[in-house]
This record gives C-alpha cells, sequence and structure tokens, in this order.
C-alpha cells in the first residue's frame, strides 16, 4: 500500500553561514492511509517546520517529500500547483480552529468545497452531511463566535474533510480544549482515519491525549529520537 | 458564496461607521467640485440668460464684465442698424447695496430697456419690468418676496419679479430695473455734485451712457463677421457671446477657478490616502483570515477579490452616502454647487479609481501574507 504522507531524509537550514540554523536533519517517515501519528518534541526541534514541509508551503533544504506516492517540491511545483495541492488533498486543523468568523458553521466548511470547484448548493448539501457525521449539526447555521471550542474544532475538523483529502494535518488541536473535549476531538480524528482511510499527522504537546495516537514520534534537534507504535 | 459581502454583513455596524465618514470626505470633494462648477456656471448665467449674440463694448475694452465700458446710450440704434443685427437693447450694469427688510443686500444691477434685449430670460414668478418706473426683478437668491420694497441709490424699488439662478460672477443676485433709473443711480450727479460741475462750466452732463449695448443676430448671419464690421464701421469692440464666454471664465472667474480646483485635487489626494489606509487597515484586520484562506488552497483571485470588492463596495457605498447629503445639503451654500450627470459620473469615475488604486497596496500586502501564518498560536 502506497504510504499516504513519506519523508525521506528531509533537511531543512534556515539561513546561512554562521548564522545557518538546521531545523531538521535526515528526517524519515511514512504515514499510511488510516494512520494517526503524532509528533511531540521540546520547542526548537523541528516540529513546526515538519508540519510546514508536509503542508507543502515550506520547501525542504534535502530530501523528498511524497505525497499519495508523487514527489512534492522537485521543481516542477509551482504556488498554484501547490495551493491546489493543498486544496485537494490536505486538510487543516488548528490550535485556535481558525474558522472565518463572517461565515456561519455550514459556509465555512462549504467554503473550502466551493473553493475546489463544487457548486455552491452542492457543497452547502454536502458541509451539513459533514456537520452532521460528526456531530455537530444542529449548529450548522452557527457563527463561530458562538462556537464552544470543542464545537468550533468539530466545525474544524469538518472543514479539513470537506474535499475528502488523503491528508489531516493538525497543529495542536486540542491545546484550547479540556481533557474531556480533547480526548472527543481524537477520537472523531480517529473514527475519520478508519472511515476514510486519511493519514493523519498531528503536532502535539498535549500528553492527555498521547495514547490516542498509532504512533508517537519525538524530534529532537531536528532528528527523530524515538517513533513507537502503540501496542495492539 | 461572496466573502467580502460576508464580511462585511459580519461586521456592519463597523463599515456603515467607516462608510459614513468616509462619505463626509467624499461629500466634501464632491461639493467643491460641485462649488467649481456653480462659479462657472454663476459666471456665464448672465450671458446666457441675455441671450445675445454679440456684446458691443466701448472701444479698446474688453467691458462690461472684465473692464470698465462706457458708451453713448445711441449707440444701440446704431448697432441695430448693422445688417445682421435683428435687435439690440442697452445695458448698464452696477454692483450695488440695497437697503432690503432683512438689511444691507449686495447685488448687481441690471439696466435694460423691456421689449428689448438685456432683461431676464425667464420670470419664475410676478412679472416682468412694466411702464412704471422704480420697479425692480431680482433673483430669488435675494431671498426678497414680490412686492418687497428695496432702497437703492434714495430711491425705493418695488419688487414685481423674481427669476432663479440669475447671479453675478461675484455670486451677487441680479437685480433688472429699468435702463433710466440704472442710468440715473449710476450716471446722475448728486445736487452738490452737479452744482459744483456746473461752476466749473462742465454742465451737469448726460446720463444716456450705457455699458454695453447687447444683439442679437438674425439666424443667417456670422456673429464674428457681425463683430468685424462694428468694429471696423463703428469704432466700437464687439464681442461674440462665445469671447464673452470665454473672458467670463478665462479672466473674471480664473482665479477662483484655479483656487477652487486646486483645492479640489488636494482634497481628492487626501481621500484617495484615507480611502487606501481605511482599506489597508481593513485587509490587515483579516490577517489570519487571509493566510487561513491561502493555507486552505484559495487561489490568488478569491484573496484580490475579498480585498477589491470590498473596497469598491465601502467606495461605492460612501458616494452614493456623499451624493445624498451633498444633494441634501446643497441649499444651504451660499453660491451655487452646481452638479449634473456628468460631474457625479466623473466623481463616480475618480471615486473608483481611487478605491482601485488605493486597494493595490492592500492587495499586494494580502497577496504577501503567507500561510504559515495561520499555523501556531
Amino acid at each position: 500500500m502506497t504510504a499516504r504522507i513519506t519523508l525521506e531524509g528531509i533537511g531543512k537550514t534556515f539561513g546561512a553561514g554562521e548564522t545557518a540554523l538546521r531545523a531538521l536533519d535526515g528526517v524519515d517517515l511514512a504515514v499510511q492511509p488510516g494512520e494517526v501519528v503524532g509528533i511531540k518534541g521540546p520547542s526548537g526541534s523541528g516540529k513546526s517546520t515538519l508540519l510546514n514541509i508536509v503542508a507543502c508551503i515550506l520547501e525542504p533544504t534535502d530530501g523528498r517529500l511524497l505525497i499519495d506516492g508523487q514527489t512534492v517540491w522537485d521543481g516542477r511545483y509551482r504556488v498554484a500547483d501547490l495551493r491546489r495541492l493543498r486544496r485537494e488533498r490536505i486538510g487543516f486543523i488548528f490550535q485556535f480552529h481558525n474558522l472565518l468568523p463572517f461565515l456561519d458553521a455550514t459556509d465555512n466548511v462549504a467554503l473550502a468545497m466551493t473553493l475546489a470547484g463544487v457548486d455552491a448548493a452542492e457543497a452547502r448539501a454536502r458541509a451539513r452531511g459533514l456537520l452532521d457525521y460528526l456531530q455537530i449539526g444542529r449548529r450548522a447555521a452557527a457563527m463561530p463566535a458562538r462556537l464552544s471550542g470543542g464545537e468550533a474544532q468539530r466545525v474544524a475538523i469538518a472543514r479539513a474533510l470537506a474535499n475528502r483529502p488523503s491528508i489531516i494535518l493538525a497543529d495542536e488541536p486540542t491545546a484550547a480544549l479540556d481533557s474531556e473535549r480533547a480526548r472527543v476531538v481524537m477520537d472523531l480524528l480517529r473514527q475519520v482515519a478508519q472511515d476514510r482511510q486519511t493519514a493523519i499527522l498531528v503536532v502535539t504537546h498535549d500528553e492527555k491525549i498521547f495514547d490516542r495516537f498509532d504512533r508517537m514520534v519525538a524530534l529532537r534537534d531536528g532528528r527523530i529520537e524515538q517513533d513507537r507504535r502503540r501496542a495492539a | 458564496m461572496n466573502l467580502a459581502l460576508a464580511d462585511i454583513r459580519h461586521r456592519l455596524g463597523r463599515f456603515l461607521m467607516t462608510c459614513f465618514g468616509l462619505s463626509l470626505l467624499m461629500a466634501v470633494a464632491l461639493a467643491m467640485v460641485g462649488i467649481y462648477q456653480g462659479v462657472v456656471a454663476e459666471a456665464l448665467a448672465l450671458s446666457r440668460s441675455l441671450r445675445a449674440d454679440l456684446w458691443v463694448v466701448e472701444q479698446g475694452t474688453r467691458g462690461p464684465f472684465a473692464e470698465s465700458s462706457r458708451i453713448p446710450g445711441d449707440v444701440r440704434a446704431i448697432v441695430a442698424r448693422v445688417p445682421g443685427v435683428a435687435e439690440a437693447g442697452a445695458i448698464t450694469l452696477r454692483t450695488a447695496e440695497a437697503k432690503a427688510p432683512q438689511g444691507i443686500l449686495r447685488m448687481q444691477v441690471i439696466g435694460h430697456e423691456p421689449g428689448r434685449p438685456g432683461g431676464p430670460s425667464a420670470i419664475e414668478a410676478g412679472r416682468g419690468l412694466g411702464g412704471a418706473r422704480f420697479e425692480m426683478v431680482v433673483d430669488a437668491r435675494a431671498r426678497l418676496p414680490l412686492g418687497a420694497t428695496v432702497e437703492l441709490g434714495g430711491d425705493r424699488y418695488r419688487v414685481v419679479g423674481l427669476t432663479r439662478g440669475l447671479v453675478a460672477s461675484g455670486g451677487d443676485p441680479l437685480a433688472f430695473v429699468h435702463l433710466r433709473d440704472s442710468q440715473d443711480l449710476q450716471f446722475k450727479l448728486t445736487p452738490p455734485a452737479a452744482r459744483r460741475a456746473l461752476a466749473a462750466g462742465a454742465g451737469a452732463g448726460s446720463t444716456d451712457t450705457v455699458n454695453a449695448v447687447v444683439a442679437r443676430l438674425h439666424a443667417d448671419a456670422d456673429p464674428d463677421a457681425v463683430a468685424e464690421t462694428i468694429r471696423r464701421w463703428k469704432h466700437l469692440a464687439a464681442l461674440t457671446d462665445a469671447e464673452q464666454g470665454e473672458i467670463l471664465t478665462r479672466s473674471v472667474v480664473q482665479r477662483a477657478r484655479v483656487q477652487l480646483g486646486m483645492f479640489t485635487v488636494v482634497l481628492l489626494f487626501v481621500s484617495a490616502v484615507i480611502i487606501a489606509l481605511i482599506i489597508y487597515t481593513m485587509t490587515m484586520d483579516k490577517l489570519r483570515e487571509i493566510a487561513t484562506l491561502k493555507l486552505i488552497g484559495a487561489p490568488d483571485r478569491t484573496i484580490v477579490g475579498l480585498v477589491l470588492q470590498q473596497a469598491l463596495i465601502l467606495g461605492g457605498a460612501g458616494y452614493l452616502t456623499a451624493t445624498a447629503v451633498v444633494f441634501a445639503s446643497r441649499g444651504l451654500f451660499p453660491r451655487a454647487v452646481a452638479l449634473g450627470p456628468a460631474e457625479i459620473a466623473m466623481m463616480a469615475g475618480v471615486i473608483g479609481l481611487i478605491c482601485l488604486f488605493g486597494s493595490l497596496v492592500s492587495i499586494r500586502a494580502a497577496l504577501a501574507i503567507e500561510p504559515q501564518q495561520a499555523l501556531g498560536g
């Protein structure tokens, strides 16, 4: 089976000369369909850099990134191609949900679809379906400011799922939630991964959800220090 | 779904307040354009009202507006006999301060002969001058009612008719009186002065002097040719109506026009800077949203559309409000605010361009926002 995400010897250096900073150094990682992988590590370990590279918004200095078996950053990709790749293949979940404050829950989800060329009416219908799937359908017409943290994060997950991505990247998705809601969100992500064979990569410091990952990768000084699978 | 409209709806109160503030600025700029046009329109109001084809004035002058001009009253009959002239009328012009019921009233007094060119083209209320002396037809700008009595040069005049939109280049209302009354007012010496003139052997002097003769030509007559005939054979200066209009706008009100024009340009420049700053602030307020849009793969045209549409909606709504404000308040201005469809359309175009260029900086800034900015706390 082709891995959803493959990183081969990925390295990233910021700056040059004496001020050069090696943020990532020879990272190898493959995330399979349906797998939920956590990335942890202290500040400056390279978690955000890794996430930005997989999100196709930061070009690695060395190594190769493959998404669904296709090499990214091979010189053929332009900014528009990378955006299309993000639009169609990658879903994002943020620490503070980042819902557009001027769109209601349905439109926040539907927007991702209309950007991918789906008709507006169909996008709204599919968005309602996704909100129902994530058990937040009753809040479909609510504006983000009226949603609780957990509700907003569910809407954000629905938006991430909008275009049936093969990858979901989450940046501290539970940091703003209490333990119970954090577990609910992680369970939802696990369910999505299993139902849709989506690979999910989660950057987190949140120890209370560490047991919800299939694998936990620990980074230190830009290298993988530990890559441990959860016991079956 | 339209992101620009959705964002405006979301922050409607703030948008409306911004719009209102901007509309007041635009209203000032629009009013300046109207005042500029008003100065020109007022400068030409008298000459247009008289519907003269030719202005015959004292030789060597460009009177009677730009320079003083005095010619004998019988010139009217001479001009009337020139081939091509259909009718001619003598006029006098004088700025005067009259005692009106509401106080001292500054006006431009035009003396003319009823039934001959030189009178107002239309009467708004009341009637034109009749046979009796000391009657006056005055513009509504003077705010005098029909039947009011005005004291002018020691004589009392009764307002028998009202005109509208007839003002001098300085904005003073025009008052039409009989030529004879006007000549007395302008040229008749006071008794002590007349006595001194008699004692000096100069006589009391004739008052049959006028400032200009206005002539209307036959339809087939060439104004330039008739003017040339009068210049060559009658030793008078003759200006076609086009030349008189040129003098009025290029000479008489030139400084006022340039002043207003400069001020309008400065206002438009200030408006452009403020509009650009508002659009920039509105865009930077959405920094995280724009970064999120980019991260989830929104193409540049979505970002550009968001900024540009909001700029144009802001400009359009502001301009509509500004136009309504100016039209609602233009009667309060002491001078004409002449705004027609051409001026409104021209200003709409200018505001549109300002919004367009004003949003360029914001669009550039929005496109420079990195999608990474959506990640992290």
